[in-house]
């Protein structure tokens, strides 16, 4: 017995990575292997032989020139350079790309703060707050994603004004052609204005910093929310000011009223918006259960603490609820943000050009590229969600090795 | 110096009363002026809320006629609702589709042979589980088939997919769905599990590759991919290309569902079953398998709303399901009024609410039994 132990420990002992597991090597394991891998590869060989053979009979080049190939069709929403007469199809993908990423990205903000909220709500010593939030989780949570996007694109829209007559509010219009805002123009000069947002941004992460490292230095913590509002907001705000007193103010394109609808301006399309509000209202109601199984993880003792130590309700939660509960409020979190960047493909179903949209529908139909077209978008959301989880992870163990 | 009181002192008053309720209110409403504040912001919410849902659901709704006439403002002499009379002229359609109305009992029958299936399997006390588990994974499929899509061997017509729709659309993919998705997830769970490498990395990155990718990208692959990969001239019926894709996609989730339930399961479990002298085919389906499947039945339940919530994706690759049933009947022009729309959403709310609803109280209920059970053992 010692001497079998003895050979096989350095074997395991080699593969240390699998974490000292085993791996049998008998000869009725390494047959079934074969079999499974046999199998696999059988599969993907009839499949591929079948696929190449008809791609064949239809006439269709099988690789990937035909991203360089001409586009020829519009894009309703791009924010970058797109225009259908010139455009290869490998913009579109671009074009179709950045959409998907700007309204999972905005989601993904939106569904959090309004998560957050109606969890915090849901344990709320006011029973009628806590009742209304635990009526919108479970409403939202039990209905289709795809019918709540109905509802805010079909239903939603006809109570608003005709594009003829929009709703005016202060150089803003709002119709069932979408929302049109002023668009100032950072050009010139006025690129120092989104310069200030970033050294806004910048600046708030080192007062945080510096926050964190007075605090180990055992200092009272200072304030950080006022300082950063006043930095990413006043800094830009500052330098809009300053250059308008120095001659050069930015330049802004109001929207006007038209014959057919607000013309100019930024315009935000109608689908946009029913997917941003209908993804993000959908996923809080589950971020919402998730902060607060978080919040209820946290001993009780802690809040009681806290508030014998004379912190407000809003301070305890700011400051001993929240931070704990984040251990166990990040990792499901993060599979919700992967829910919101998949769940940004149903954009298909009200016309919102996000990847699938453009590339899986239109590219798809045009160039009956099939397998290339699935297999592209299907990496790029492969590659999404594994990215994000990489980086969840990371947070994960940066965050989570125990309490101190 | 003496201690004693010569005096009786008055008496105090009661203490602030806490039962009733008064002190309920006083507890929940108004503990503070911030609480009072919330009170009233969501009162106020309320007011301005309520009276137009329930205006247009009840009071203003119209409740009987034969087109869309009866639902326009003129017609109807007051402010039109919803116009439930619509959804009552198209229910028959909502439910079949364009099944043909002379075989409509089979759906029916169909219908009854889900809801027996449903409690021989939720109700954990019911008589005989391991036979209705053989129903309703193998001899219910076979059988609904027969009877759905016709046999002649039964003397039934064939009725061809394109006519079926409505809510027996719906049903069938969620029902294929997690009749396919339980048994493959049971699978892949174990395959994760196993020892061997090659079986061990296959079902990761098949696990992986479905979670990974949207459900809709999953159905167009199967819309256009699925005829290339097969021989020949064979091709798949409409109905079951998405089927497919669904079945897949389910059965991944289904996996990390099963996996959870096979990490709760104690190894000495395991290794009791083997040193008891049972192989490890008999340790597993005696020991672990009942053990871990019982855990993970919320878990399971769980998947099963988001499946059924995930079907009306098929609408978008052209299946009839209940929501695109519903939006046709929408655009029928005989019916056209101006709350039409909503009311179609309304009818579509209250039945996906309802049935997703139920689901999870469902779910909870088996959670809070089996807490009580662990509660009940230590």
């Amino acid at each position: 017995m010692d001497r079998a132990s003895g050979r096989t420990r350095p074997r395991s002992g080699g593969r240390g990575a699998r974490g000292g597991r085993r791996v049998p090597r008998s000869p009725r394991a390494l047959a079934l292997q074969a079999l499974v891998a046999l199998a696999l590869a059988a599969l993907a060989y009839v499949a591929a032989t079948n696929a190449s053979e008809k791609l064949a009979r239809q006439g269709i080049t099988a690789g990937f020139g035909f991203l360089g190939r001409s586009a020829g069709f519009d894009i309703s929403q791009r924010l970058i350079p797109y225009a259908a007469a010139t455009a290869t199809y490998l913009d579109a993908f671009r074009v179709g790309l950045l959409n998907t990423l700007l309204v999972s990205g905005l989601a993904i903000g939106l569904a959090t703060l309004i998560g957050f909220a109606v969890g915090i709500a849901r344990l709320s010593p006011n029973w009628l707050v806590r009742t209304l939030a635990a009526t919108y989780v479970e409403t939202l949570r039990n209905l289709p994603l795809l019918l709540q996007l109905l509802v805010w694109y079909v239903a939603v829209r006809v109570a608003l004004p005709e594009a003829q007559r929009p709703a005016a509010w202060g150089g803003a219009y709002l119709s069932q052609r979408g929302l049109v805002l002023p668009r100032p123009e950072f050009s010139g000069v006025a690129w120092l204005v989104p310069a200030a947002v970033l050294a806004g941004i910048v600046l708030s992460g080192a007062w945080a910093r510096r926050r964190a490292r007075r605090v180990e230095a055992g200092a009272a913590p200072g304030p950080i929310v006022g300082p950063a509002l006043a930095l990413v907001l006043g800094l830009p705000a500052l330098a809009w000011i300053g250059l308008a007193r120095a001659g050069h103010p930015v330049p802004v394109a109001w929207p006007a009223p038209g014959p057919y609808g607000p013309e100019g301006g930024l315009g935000i399309l109608p689908e946009f918006a029913a997917l941003l509000l209908g993804l993000s209202t959908y996923t809080a109601a589950f971020i919402a259960e998730i902060v607060r199984a978080g919040l209820n993880s946290v001993a009780r003792g802690q809040g009681e603490a806290a508030a014998a130590l004379g912190l407000s309700r809003a301070k305890t939660l700011a400051l001993v609820t929240i931070p704990q509960a984040m251990r166990v409020i990040v990792p499901p979190l993060t599979s919700q943000y992967l829910n919101i960047t998949k769940n940004s493909s149903l954009a298909v179903l009200i016309g919102y050009p996000d990847l699938v949209h453009v590339f899986m529908g239109t590219v798809l139909n045009q160039t009956n590229q099939a397998v290339e077209v699935v297999a592209i978008t299907m990496a790029v959301y492969l590659t999404l969600s594994l990215g994000l989880a990489a980086l969840m992870n990371a947070y994960n163990r940066r965050a989570a090795p125990g309490m101190r | 110096m003496t201690i004693v009181r010569e005096t009786l002192l008055p008496p105090a008053p009661p203490p602030r009363r806490t039962g009733g309720p008064v002190g309920w209110l006083r507890d929940n409403l108004f503990s503070g002026p911030g609480n009072t504040l919330a009170t009233l912001v969501v009162l106020a919410g309320l007011a301005l809320l309520l009276p137009p849902a329930i205006r247009f659901l009840v009071t203003d709704a119209v409740w009987s006629g034969t087109s869309g006439e009866a639902c326009r403002p003129a017609t109807a002499g007051h402010p039109v609702g919803a116009c439930w009379a619509f959804i009552g002229d198209k229910i028959n359609y909502l439910v079949y589709g364009s099944y043909p109305a002379a075989e409509r009992w089979r759906p029916n029958l169909f219908f009854g042979l889900v809801a027996l299936s449903a409690v021989w399997m939720l109700w954990l006390d019911a008589p005989k589980r391991g036979l209705g588990a053989v129903f309703v994974f193998l001899v219910g499929p076979i059988l609904s088939v027969w009877l759905l899509s016709g046999a002649s061997v039964l003397g039934l017509a064939p009725v061809a997919t394109s006519l079926w729709g409505g809510m027996l659309v719906t049903l069938v993919v969620s029902l294929v769905g997690i009749v396919a998705a339980l048994p493959l997830g049971i699978l892949l769970a174990l395959g994760r599990r196993s020892e061997l490498p090659v079986l061990r990395y296959a079902c990761i990155g098949f696990i992986e590759f479905w979670r990974g990718v949207p459900l809709i990208t999953v159905l167009f692959m199967a819309n256009v991919m699925l005829p290339l990969f097969l021989p020949g001239d064979l091709t798949v019926d409409r109905l079951v290309r998405p089927l497919v894709g669904i079945a897949l996609f389910a059965s991944a989730y289904m996996a990390e569902v099963v996996r959870g339930g096979l990490q709760a399961i104690p190894e000495g479990q395991g290794r009791a079953a083997l040193a008891l002298g049972l192989t490890r085919w008999q340790a597993l389906r005696l020991v672990i398998l009942p053990q871990a499947l019982k855990v993970v039945v919320p878990g399971i339940v769980n998947t099963l709303i988001g499946l059924f919530k995930d079907t009306t994706l098929v609408s978008i690759v052209g299946l009839a399901d209940f929501i695109r049933v519903l939006e046709a009947a929408r655009a029928d022009p005989r019916w056209s009024a101006p709350t039409i729309p909503a009311t179609a959403y309304a009818f579509a709310a209250l039945f996906y609410l309802a049935v997703c609803f139920s689901m999870a109280r469902y779910a909870a209920f088996i959670e809070r039994r089996l807490a009580a059970g662990e509660r009940g053992r230590s």
